[in-house]
């Protein structure tokens, strides 16, 4: 096994003027869940169109399982390993729930009966049901459970919870880890709701303007970032704006607060050497941290 | 033993899970001798990713906290229970503490930012991460 179930280097893409993807790398560990943060339009979806082959790199390379996606050879073997649930979920409105599970079985060899079964029953889906007269939330369960039991190794789920109400969000977090917990799947899904990444996965990749600016293990960036507030005499905040770690400063009349990336031992040690300084320190969550690296770029 | 979460906290989960469990232990919720939940059912009732459940797990048994028995499960190691007087005790120091503060008539918000603040900057002081 490589070391990078998906790695992607220095990937590039525009649609005429617009740069869509500006150099983007990517590595995600095998048996993770890994969460793909951004706004609308930072590149997310993009992006997943190009691992999985739908559309070209204007450069740059990725692989999957160790195969670069370019490699036509042996993109089917890589395509049967990979469970993908879309934004715009493309199933066959006219078909029932169970006519469109026996229709997708016979694509996959690995196909788990024990899986289907399991998610119907988990997922209360109606086999008789037209797949046009589903609601969206159990429009997603139905694409989930055919992206499952197909036996991946990996799903890609393209904002898998959107437009799902809370309890639906729950149900499809609750059957991610699970899945991930029994079968050792990895599972890389984009979002932009922080609340969900943060519960469940364990690396994440914020991404703005087509870079990934934050990668990491979410447990390490949460050591890492901390938020330090300075109560000072006099002007400082010049002194510690270009200090390294520091990611952003701000004034309010004397207190001064600064979001620090690492060193944080170190920025805690010189400002506490500055007269007349008090600083307290606080624990920041991934929202503090996706919105002052995403803001104001 | 009845485990609370809050994922959206900026304290690693891990860190929340192993102070919970520990907790969990030192108020005698889970005691010595007894079996904590596999991996995958805690992961499943939390809701959380399995992999933060395996290094939980792999961090109490460093420490001493856990034995975990080959295919048999995690269990509670009969040496840590003997903190529990201690912690009771602390518990006793703690609370006459807080009540002394509170009739400083400090909020919730401001004693807990103290502690956390000496807590933090015994840290730095003695050089250690």
């Amino acid at each position: 096994m490589d070391e990078w179930l998906i790695e992607a280097r220095d990937l590039r893409k525009s649609f005429g003027s617009q740069t869509a993807l500006d150099g983007l790398q990517l590595q995600v560990p095998p048996g993770s869940i890994y969460g793909f943060l951004g706004k609308n339009g930072a590149g997310k979806t993009t992006t997943i169109e190009l691992l999985l082959n739908i559309i070209k790199p204007d450069s740059g390379h990725a692989s999957i399982f160790g195969v670069p996606i370019t490699d036509v050879r042996r993109c089917a073997e890589v395509r049967r390993r990979i469970g993908f649930v879309s934004e715009d979920k493309g199933l066959y409105p006219y078909m029932t729930v169970g006519q469109i599970i026996r229709f997708t079985r016979p694509f996959f060899p690995a196909w788990r009966d024990d899986l289907e079964r399991r998610y119907l029953e988990a997922f209360s889906l109606p086999l008789n049901k037209k797949v046009g007269d589903l609601s969206k939330g159990m429009g997603s369960k139905l694409m989930l459970l055919l992206a499952i039991a197909r036996g991946a190794d990996l799903l890609i789920l393209d904002e898998p919870t959107d437009g799902l109400d809370p309890a639906a969000v729950d149900d499809v977090l609750r059957e991610l880890v699970s899945i991930a917990a029994s079968n050792g799947t990895t599972i890389f899904f984009s979002s932009h709701q922080l609340a969900e990444v943060e519960q469940i996965a364990d690396h994440v990749c914020i991404i703005d303007r087509g870079k990934a600016v934050v990668t990491g293990a979410l447990d390490e960036l949460k050591a890492q970032y901390q938020r330090i507030q300075v109560v000072v005499d006099r002007e400082l905040s010049s002194a510690v704006r270009w200090v390294d770690g520091v990611v952003r400063v701000r004034q309010e009349g004397r207190t001064l607060s600064l979001l620090v990336s690492r060193n944080v031992e170190a920025i805690l040690a010189q400002i506490r050497s500055l007269p007349g300084a008090s600083t307290e320190q606080f624990p920041v969550s991934l929202k503090d941290i996706f919105l002052e690296t995403v803001r104001n770029n | 033993m009845i485990l609370r979460l809050n994922p959206s906290s900026g304290i690693p989960l891990y860190l929340q899970l192993i102070e919970q469990i520990k907790h969990a232990i030192e108020t005698e919720a889970i005691r010595a001798g007894e079996q904590l939940p596999s991996v995958r059912r805690m992961a499943e009732d939390l809701v959380i990713n399995p992999n933060t459940v395996a290094k939980v797990f792999r961090e109490l048994e460093r420490t001493g906290v856990i034995e975990v028995r080959h295919g048999a499960g995690a269990y509670v190691r009969s040496s840590v229970v003997s903190r529990t007087k201690l912690m009771r005790k602390a518990q006793d120091i703690v609370g006459a503490a807080v009540d002394r503060l509170e009739s400083m008539e400090l909020t919730e918000d401001e004693v807990r930012r103290i502690v956390e603040n000496d807590l933090a900057s015994r840290r730095s002081k003695s050089g250690k991460k």
